[in-house]
């Protein structure tokens, strides 16, 4: 049977990661390689990196470190921030992520969506869909981290990114990003219920009650936290223990 | 010894060939060039995308089929098909619109069709492998194991002779097959952890 995901996301600038593991045994706690290996080997599903390098000068770093994390770690990785162009996406395949993952330039261009599917096959393409609650039981796409909205309900987009070939959506609430409140359980079965694409949950996680409830309540085919994990609270081991012992499919973590 | 992993400008070739390098000491070639291939011991066609758009962009690379029809039919030296490089081993491909395929076992790739309508396309994730056969490719790898698939079409051999794996998603779906020199596997062993690497390193030893 097809197991939920587990996938921590790492944000990294500039090359290092900023918000990441927090682990006092690496080597280098800000090399993204270096924790990419911890997550690894820590039965993690997939991987995900935020690149929030904000200098076009240091854009070229997020490379570099796929490349590096590609040669140590064999599960799929995902990397999203700044992906415009096909070119950018073509950069980010040839130096081994598996998946690229598009916000803010579907929003300018939803054409860019279908052109990158055509090109490298939907399995690649993952749609971010940064989302806020603005009246009971609706939902609109924000781009800035929040700060900018767009007028496009939520709901309707994530329908409209699918038929342009969108493989799978990444969809954060805004409203519980940070919070630790949990996922936008509404938000998240609205979506998921509306495509027939997986759809990772992500946005407000802060027990392992949550990640259970993204899949149950939420409809969710992945789960993707960060802080809960990087900061020690919890393991990807105990994540995956509690969310098999609600009856969740889990892959088990393997111990080499 | 020497592999080649065949450039026809589909897929994450360079996380492919990372997987390679990392458990087999031989070279590692990523190459669009037939005379690398007819040069190698082992040869591998990934891809990713779609199966009319993979032939298309085979067939693009002159003197490649010819050469794969060489060295691989003719010449008996071990291949491996990943994802839609083990599709384009099929007789015909029917995501959008009838493609001929390389007809090396005969079936078709079909859309995937759940009977359970809740279950998402693609197919993506880590799933069990069952019905594992006793093949040198496979070997150390356990009933239940699991890979990554990412797919939304399947290979629906003519015989069933020629399954070395299935996966459940809705129905069993062919996770893995082969015959003589070849095999292929829907999941994606570069991505797949221990397991995947496994099936890399035994691919490697392979001797048919």
């Amino acid at each position: 049977m097809l197991t939920t995901r587990i996938i921590p996301c790492l944000d990294v600038k500039d090359g290092r990661v900023v918000k990441g593991v927090n682990f006092v045994d690496l080597v280098d706690a800000g090399d993204p390689v270096e924790q990419a290996k911890v997550y690894d080997a820590a039965g993690a599903d997939e991987l995900t990196f935020l690149d929030i390098t904000a200098s076009s000068d240091n854009r070229d770093t997020i490379y570099d470190v796929v490349a590096r994390t590609a040669e140590q770690v064999f599960m799929p990785l995902t990397v999203g921030g700044g992906v415009r162009t096909v070119e950018d996406i073509r950069k980010l395949l040839l130096a081994g992520a598996d998946k690229a993952s598009i916000m803010t330039a579907a929003v300018h261009n939803p054409d860019f969506v279908k052109e990158a599917a055509e090109r490298f096959g939907s399995q690649c393409i993952v749609v971010a869909l940064d989302a806020k609650t603005v009246a009971p039981g609706k939902w609109e796409i924000f781009t800035h981290g929040g700060r900018n909205p767009t007028g496009i309900d939520a709901v309707g987009w994530a329908k409209r990114m699918v038929e342009l070939g969108a493989g799978e959506l990444l969809l954060t609430s805004m409203d519980r990003d940070g919070t630790k409140q949990g996922f936008n359980l509404e938000l998240t079965r609205a979506v998921s219920d509306a495509v027939s694409v997986p759809v990772i949950a992500s946005g407000g996680v802060g027990t392992l009650d949550h990640l259970v409830e993204g899949v149950t309540e939420g409809h969710a085919s992945a789960v993707l936290a960060a802080s809960i994990f990087h900061f020690g609270e919890y393991t990807i081991a105990e994540a995956k223990a509690h969310m098999a012992a609600a009856g969740v499919k889990i892959r088990p973590v393997q111990t080499a | 010894m020497s592999v080649a992993i065949i450039d026809y400008g589909s897929g994450n070739l360079r996380s492919a060939a990372k997987a390679f390098e990392h458990v087999c000491d031989d070279q590692v070639l990523v190459t669009s060039d037939p005379s690398a291939v007819r040069a190698a011991s082992h040869i591998v066609l990934p891809g990713v995308g779609a199966f009319a758009d993979c032939r298309k962009g085979l067939a693009a690379v002159a003197g490649m089929e010819e050469t794969l029809h060489e060295v691989v039919i003719e010449g008996g030296r071990p291949f491996l098909g990943i994802c839609v490089g083990m599709q384009l081993m099929a007789s015909v491909g029917e995501e959008f619109g009838e493609t001929a395929g390389l007809d090396w076992i005969r079936g078709r790739i079909k859309a995937i069709e759940p009977a359970d309508p809740a279950l998402k396309i693609p197919h993506m994730g880590w799933n069990e492998l069952h019905g594992l056969h006793d093949h040198a490719v496979l070997d150390g790898i356990d009933h239940g194991a699991y890979a990554y698939f990412v797919h939304s079409f399947h290979f629906v051999p003519d015989s069933n002779d020629h399954l070395l794996a299935t996966v459940d998603y809705g129905g069993n779906l062919t996770a893995a097959i082969g015959r003589d020199n070849m095999v292929g596997t829907q999941f994606h062993p570069e991505k797949s952890q221990a397991t995947g690497l496994r099936l890399i390193e035994n691919f490697i030893k392979w001797k048919p």
